[in-house]
Formats: C-alpha cells, sequence, structure tokens
C-alpha cells in the first residue's frame, strides 16, 4: 500500500499542470464561446507526448502507464474540458484498441502516427438509435471479396471533423446481435465516408461532434480489426479503459470548479468578512474536497489495475460514476458559493457546469455504469 | 501508487477475518438484545495481538502498521460493532501510552493491556457539556504531595464498567485552557472513581457506555502520562488514529449491510422474478458499493500516509465523514430493501442500521470533520 505518485509521475503532472495553466486556462472561456478546436493546443500536446500516454515508445507513444495517462488527463481536463475529451478519444478510444487487437502492419499504418499525435483518431460505436444498447448496431458490414461494404451512420462521434481515422464497428449479421458486430478501421478520407454539421452542444463546446455517414464505403479486408465478429468485445473493453479517462476528466472539471469557488470564497466579503469564515460556505467547500479526493481514489485505482492486467470493468465503472456525478456535485456547489456571478460568462464556473454534465452521459452513461456495478456486486456476493 | 496489500497485511486480515467470522458474528445479535459486552472475546483479542494492533512484538502487540490496524478493525466491524469499539478504544489507549509513556509505564500497562488481562482500555476525554470543544474541559486535576486530586464527571466513556485502564484528561486550570490539560492513567479500583450511570443506547447496546464521576480521586504522579499540560498534544496526537478508525469500523459496518441486503434481494420474490432483477434495487447496490469502496480508498489512505509518520489530520476527517456517512447510506437503503423485514430484530440489518449512527456522532462529528478539512483548504493557495 502506497499512496504516493513516483517522481515520475510527479514530473509528469507538474509539465501538464503548467501546460494547463499558462496554455488552456486563459483561453478555455474562448474557446468556449466561439466553439473553436484548440489546432495549437492539441499540437502541443503531441510535442509533450499526451495523445499516446500509455502507447509504447516503439509505437510512437510515451511508454508511461495508465495511471500516469490519469494524472496527464485530470491536469489537461482542468485547464480545459474540451481539450481534455479529445485528448481522451485519441488516447482511450482510438489508440488503446488498435494497440491491443491490431496486428503489427496495423500498428504501424493506424497507431505509430496516432499515438505520436501527428494524426487525430476517433471511435465510431453510438448510433443515431442506439447508445447504451451497443449489441442493436444497424451499420451493417457486407464481405465482398477481400473487401468490405460499409453502410450506416454513426452518432455522436467526438473528433469527428479533425479525425484522419475512425474505428467503426458495424454488424456483419444482425441476427447474430451482439456476435456478429466487427470493428473497422476506416480513413476519414475513404470514398462514401461524409461527416454531419456540427452538434451545437451544451459543453465540451471547443471539441468537434457529429455524425459519420458511410454510404457504400469499401475498405480492404486488411482494416478489419481484430477477428471478424470480435467487435463487441473490443467495445467493452475499450470502453473500460475509456472510462477511467472519462472519469479523469471528470477530475479536472471538479477540480476546477472547487479550486476556483475556493479562491473565489476568499476573496468574496459579506458582513464584513470574507464568505469563506461562514460554515455554510466551509462545509460546502469541505465536502466538495472529500468527494473530489474520493473519486480521484477510485479512478487511480482503476488504472493501477488496468495497468496490473486484471479485470476492472467493475473498479473503471465505479471511478466513471462517482467522479462523472462529483464532478456535476462539486460545479453546483461552486456556482451556488459564486451566487449571481456564478451564473454569468465572466467566471468560468458557468462552463465548468456545462462541461461536467457530459461525463455523466458519454462513454456509457450513470445508468450503464450502475448495472454493470450491480451485476457484479450480485454474482461477487452469494 | 500502490494498491495492493504487502504479505502481512494480508496475513492480518485473514487472521482477523477467521476470528471475526468465527467468534465474534454468532453471538452479536443477541449481545446486543442482552446488552451483553464481549468481555471473553476482547481478552482473546489480545491472545491474537488485536487490542494493540501497532503496539511492539516486546510488548505483545501485533507489531504492524495503521495499514494493518485498519484491515483488523473493519473485519471486527463486520462482525460486530460493539466489539470493534472496544477494540479500537483500546488500542487507541495503548498507542497513546506507547508514544507518550515513559519505558516504565510502557512495561506497567502495555504487558497485561496486550495480553489481555485488563480486558478493554477506555479513553475518557468528553464531558456532560463539552463535546467537540475539548479544550474547555471541566474535570480538574489538583497536585497534592505525589498525587493528584481529580474532581469531575466523563461521559461517554465506551467499555467503561469492563475496563481495566482509564485514560483519563483533566485540567490544571481552567483558565488556561488548552495548555493545562493533562492526561493520568487510572486505574477502575481507584478510590473517588465511580460509574455513575450506563447509558441507554440506540446501538452499540453490547458496548456498554459509561459516565464517571470523580471526587477526589487520587492519582499517583507516576500515573500521569507525559508532562503538566501535555494532554492535548496526546489526544491530538491519537485523534488522527482514531478517526480513521471509525473510517474502518464505518467500512466495515457498511459491507455488512450490503451484502445483507444483496442476500435478502436474491432471495426475495416479487412480480414473479427476485427482487434483485429490478434496476431500482441494483440502484441502491451500485451505489452502496460504489460509495464503500471509495470509503475504504480513503480509509487505507489516510492509514498508509500515517504510516510514513506525516500529519494526517486532513486525510483521517475526509476517511472519517466520507465513510460514516456512506455507511448510513448503506444501512438505510439495505433496510429498504428488506421492506418490513428489515424493521424487526429477525434480520441483521435492524441492528447495523441502529449501529452507524454513531459513527457520525463519536471522536469528532460530522460537523467538527467538516471543520478540520476546510481549515486545511482554506491554507492552500
Amino acid at each position: 500500500m502506497d499512496f504516493k505518485l513516483t517522481e515520475e509521475q510527479q514530473m509528469l503532472q507538474k509539465m501538464c499542470r503548467d501546460f494547463a495553466l499558462n496554455e488552456l486556462k486563459p483561453i478555455a472561456g474562448a474557446l468556449d464561446r466561439e466553439a473553436r478546436y484548440p489546432v495549437e493546443q492539441v499540437k502541443k500536446l503531441s510535442e509533450l507526448g499526451l495523445m499516446g500516454v500509455a502507447v509504447p515508445e516503439g509505437e510512437g507513444g510515451s511508454g508511461l502507464d495508465t495511471l500516469s495517462y490519469v494524472i496527464a488527463m485530470e491536469e489537461i481536463s482542468a485547464g480545459c474540458a474540451s481539450t481534455g475529451v479529445i485528448m481522451s478519444v485519441n488516447n482511450s478510444l482510438y489508440c488503446d484498441p488498435v494497440l491491443k487487437f491490431g496486428n503489427a502492419e496495423q500498428k504501424k499504418l493506424w497507431l505509430q502516427p496516432y499515438a505520436s499525435g501527428d494524426k487525430l483518431g476517433c471511435f465510431a460505436l453510438t448510433e443515431p438509435g442506439n447508445g447504451s444498447d451497443a449489441g442493436a448496431a444497424r451499420t451493417t458490414a457486407t464481405r465482398d471479396g477481400d473487401s468490405y461494404r460499409i453502410e450506416g451512420q454513426k452518432a455522436w462521434i467526438t473528433n469527428a471533423h479533425e479525425a484522419d481515422a475512425a474505428i467503426v464497428f458495424a454488424t456483419t449479421d444482425r441476427a447474430l446481435k451482439h456476435k456478429g458486430i466487427s470493428a473497422f478501421l476506416v480513413p476519414m478520407d475513404a470514398q462514401g465516408v461524409s461527416v454531419g454539421k456540427h452538434e451545437d452542444k451544451l459543453g465540451i463546446r471547443a471539441s468537434s461532434t457529429a455524425v459519420i455517414t458511410l454510404d457504400d464505403c469499401r475498405l480492404p479486408a486488411a482494416n478489419l480489426l481484430g477477428e471478424p465478429g470480435l467487435g463487441f468485445k473490443i467495445a467493452m473493453a475499450t470502453l473500460d479503459g475509456g472510462r477511467i479517462g472519462i472519469a479523469a476528466q471528470a477530475l479536472g472539471i471538479a477540480r476546477a470548479a472547487f479550486e476556483a469557488a475556493r479562491d473565489y470564497a476568499k476573496e468574496r466579503q459579506a458582513f464584513g468578512a470574507p464568505i469563506a469564515t461562514l460554515q455554510a460556505i466551509q462545509f460546502m467547500l469541505a465536502d466538495m474536497a472529500t468527494q473530489i479526493d474520493a473519486a480521484r481514489l477510485l479512478t487511480y485505482r482503476a488504472a493501477a489495475l488496468k495497468d496490473r492486467g486484471v479485470r476492472y470493468t467493475k473498479e473503471s465503472a465505479m471511478a466513471k460514476l462517482h467522479a462523472s456525478e462529483t464532478a456535476m456535485a462539486v460545479a453546483t456547489k461552486a456556482i451556488q458559493i459564486f451566487g449571481g456571478n456564478g451564473y454569468v460568462r465572466e467566471y468560468p464556473v458557468e462552463r465548468h457546469f456545462r462541461d461536467a454534465k457530459i461525463t455523466e452521459i458519454y462513454e456509457g452513461t450513470s445508468e450503464i455504469q450502475r448495472v454493470v456495478i450491480a451485476a457484479n456486486v450480485l454474482k461477487e456476493i452469494s | 501508487m500502490q494498491f495492493e496489500l504487502t504479505d502481512e497485511d494480508r496475513m492480518i486480515q485473514d487472521a482477523a477475518r477467521d476470528f471475526a467470522q468465527r467468534a465474534v458474528a454468532p453471538g452479536a445479535a443477541q449481545r446486543d438484545r442482552d446488552e451483553e459486552f464481549p468481555a471473553d472475546i476482547v481478552r482473546q483479542l489480545g491472545e491474537l495481538g488485536f487490542l494493540g494492533v501497532k503496539i511492539g512484538d516486546r510488548y505483545g502487540g501485533a507489531g504492524a502498521n495503521n495499514v494493518g490496524y485498519v484491515l483488523a478493525l473493519r473485519e471486527m466491524a463486520r462482525a460486530c460493532a460493539a466489539t470493534a469499539v472496544a477494540m479500537a478504544v483500546t488500542n487507541m489507549v495503548a498507542d497513546a501510552i506507547e508514544m507518550f509513556g515513559s519505558d516504565e509505564q510502557r512495561d506497567r500497562w502495555l504487558k497485561p493491556l496486550m495480553r489481555g488481562d485488563l480486558c478493554a482500555a477506555a479513553f475518557c476525554l468528553s464531558e456532560p457539556e463539552v463535546g467537540s470543544d475539548s479544550t474547555a474541559l471541566r474535570t480538574t486535576a489538583r497536585r497534592d504531595g505525589d498525587c493528584y486530586l481529580l474532581n469531575g464527571t466523563k461521559s461517554w466513556v465506551s467499555s467503561g464498567p469492563h475496563a481495566g485502564l482509564n485514560l483519563i484528561f483533566a485540567t490544571l486550570d481552567r483558565s488556561q485552557g488548552a495548555r493545562a490539560v493533562t492526561a493520568f492513567v487510572v486505574e477502575p479500583k481507584t478510590p473517588g472513581l465511580t460509574i455513575a450511570r450506563v447509558e441507554d443506547k440506540m446501538g452499540l447496546r453490547g458496548s456498554e457506555t459509561a459516565q464517571y464521576v470523580l471526587e477526589d480521586a487520587r492519582v499517583p504522579v507516576a500515573n500521569r502520562l507525559a508532562g503538566d499540560g501535555e494532554g492535548m498534544k496526546i489526544a491530538l496526537g491519537v485523534l488522527d488514529g482514531g478517526r480513521i478508525g471509525i473510517g474502518a469500523q464505518s467500512v466495515g459496518v457498511g459491507e455488512a449491510a450490503l451484502a445483507e441486503g444483496v442476500r435478502y434481494a436474491k432471495m426475495r420474490k416479487a412480480f414473479g422474478q427476485e427482487i434483485a432483477g429490478f434496476q431500482a434495487l441494483q440502484w441502491m447496490i451500485a451505489d452502496t458499493a460504489t460509495e464503500l469502496e471509495a470509503a475504504w480508498l480513503l480509509t487505507l489512505r489516510a492509514a498508509s500516509l500515517r504510516d510514513t509518520g506525516q500529519r494526517v489530520s486532513r486525510e483521517a476527517s475526509m476517511a472519517k465523514v466520507f465513510s460514516s456517512e456512506a455507511c448510513g447510506r448503506a444501512v438505510d437503503r439495505m433496510l429498504q430493501i428488506h421492506g418490513g423485514y428489515g424493521y424487526t430484530r429477525d434480520y441483521p440489518i435492524e441492528r447495523l442500521y441502529r449501529d452507524a449512527r454513531v459513527f457520525r456522532i463519536y471522536e469528532g462529528t460530522s460537523e467538527v470533520q467538516r471543520l478540520v478539512i476546510a481549515r486545511a483548504l482554506l491554507k492552500e493557495q
């Protein structure tokens, strides 16, 4: 049992914190208002080695562990939650499955340039008609000689507008339900691939979200990721890891909201003293900090389990559930501490509040996390 | 960051779990009904080294650390909260003697205490009108030759009627606040020390909670722990460990409740299926399991950081407030799963529900923990 970060992890944390403080925090409000993708900042993330944190150096990444990835995600997201999700999708949802399920040839083409940040990836599982129930995918893949023809629509795809490639899940036989799903590496400039309008979102407005339409899109069979029919397993394994990334993003949002509220409470005067001297405010701050620490421990623990190579489905669901609900609760309290000032865009907490909400929804809603946790607990206790 | 238990941690956990499930759990309901203190069990805890988990071998303790302590205490609380509190308080007093006593005092008290010869030890800080604000003690100690004369009332003394050793805090001068507080090891047969009442509590009914009256109770100078005016240092020195211990007790009771709720939900049928199949109940189970995991990690973190020798007031308070409140929600939800049966003494959840309520109160209320946390936070930049 040891709750200290290694020296290397502390250095990474400081590097990311400095970057977030100097280069993300000052512009996060403007990026949000203008719904502008942070091109320059993402380029710098690549230079810092943050687009493939846990990918081995030989495959273009930084060769660190999942815990390091979590540490970096929290810091980047504390500076700008949109930048956080761009980073998270490339790391957890794109690079991770290619690393885990790709063959040597695929890794060279589809992993190395992405892990280094030269190119950007996205993950296309959800469809307009199905989200949590991923086994019900309607996008079809039809084998035709040594190629596949993909037809269908994928919705809520983060990074869709900027991505160079997508992992697309499609069914070769709908009757087989989840066992009929396969994963494909799809270049975004392939014939038949088109990206829809930018979704006009409540939060994380600097990241793009769109529908991807695949219309008679023909792919070489070499673009199949893993075995045919393995797609659902790839998706679920990927989401176990992705949830840790979103938990870390939520932690970053929560911490930013907490720190803003703490600093404001020390400045703002009421009844002749800073409001931080009032127990009502102190209790809110104490609860916010305690919840954040609890969420961070759950997230670190899930990351440590992933690094050990043991099953961590329940633990990553717990981390995601607790961290996202903490982000929402903390942002809500932060606005309360700011009073009217919390409700206007001159202060950052209304953005944190809007950004926090998505963490309860994407990569498995809170409800899906609870289903996963309950199923595991019901199995464990006899 | 390393979340794995060491082999030594595992040995302590296994030994505690084995004893707790074999010797402690079976009689817990009966002791609750009969308000029977688990005196024999506490003595056996001594043989296992559990009355001083952190106390060294030479005194008969288990020679483990704070992590070992919370592992053992959580197992005990899972089986019987009343036994766990007797164990926890005895450990706290042993820690105080170990940390602040002279060699002679350690030899004199720790050895018999660790063996179980003294049964439990009691920690006497609170008074009828002094709880959270412990600098306002009214119990006085007046020097008289080579003795002190203690006068006053001490309340909420866990294990009081069975304690072979009491650590009593008194002030040398009420006008001096914290600076005058002094600690004394007081033997139960000391003339002038009487047990005025035993509280009729909602829960932890197997743990007898007493009120002591001190009327010119004569305590030799040799029984003073550390120096005059060093009592608050002692109280604060063991307080963090005590709060971490309540974190572990809360997690243990919460986990016991979760297990009861899950078992019931898998057995009980409604609308043609197990009620565990309904999402409404799955939600309660998922939230409870998640909160208890978080509580346990906060508790382990505080214990582990304390093992490195750093001050952990903030972390200990976080562990205490989060765990005790998570436990409160756990017993409430799990009782709800039981429906009417949960409201009867036929099922253990009714006792767990009552036992859990005190965790938010003793060793610093939730409100005091939040003040401690907020104070630490507001110092940060």
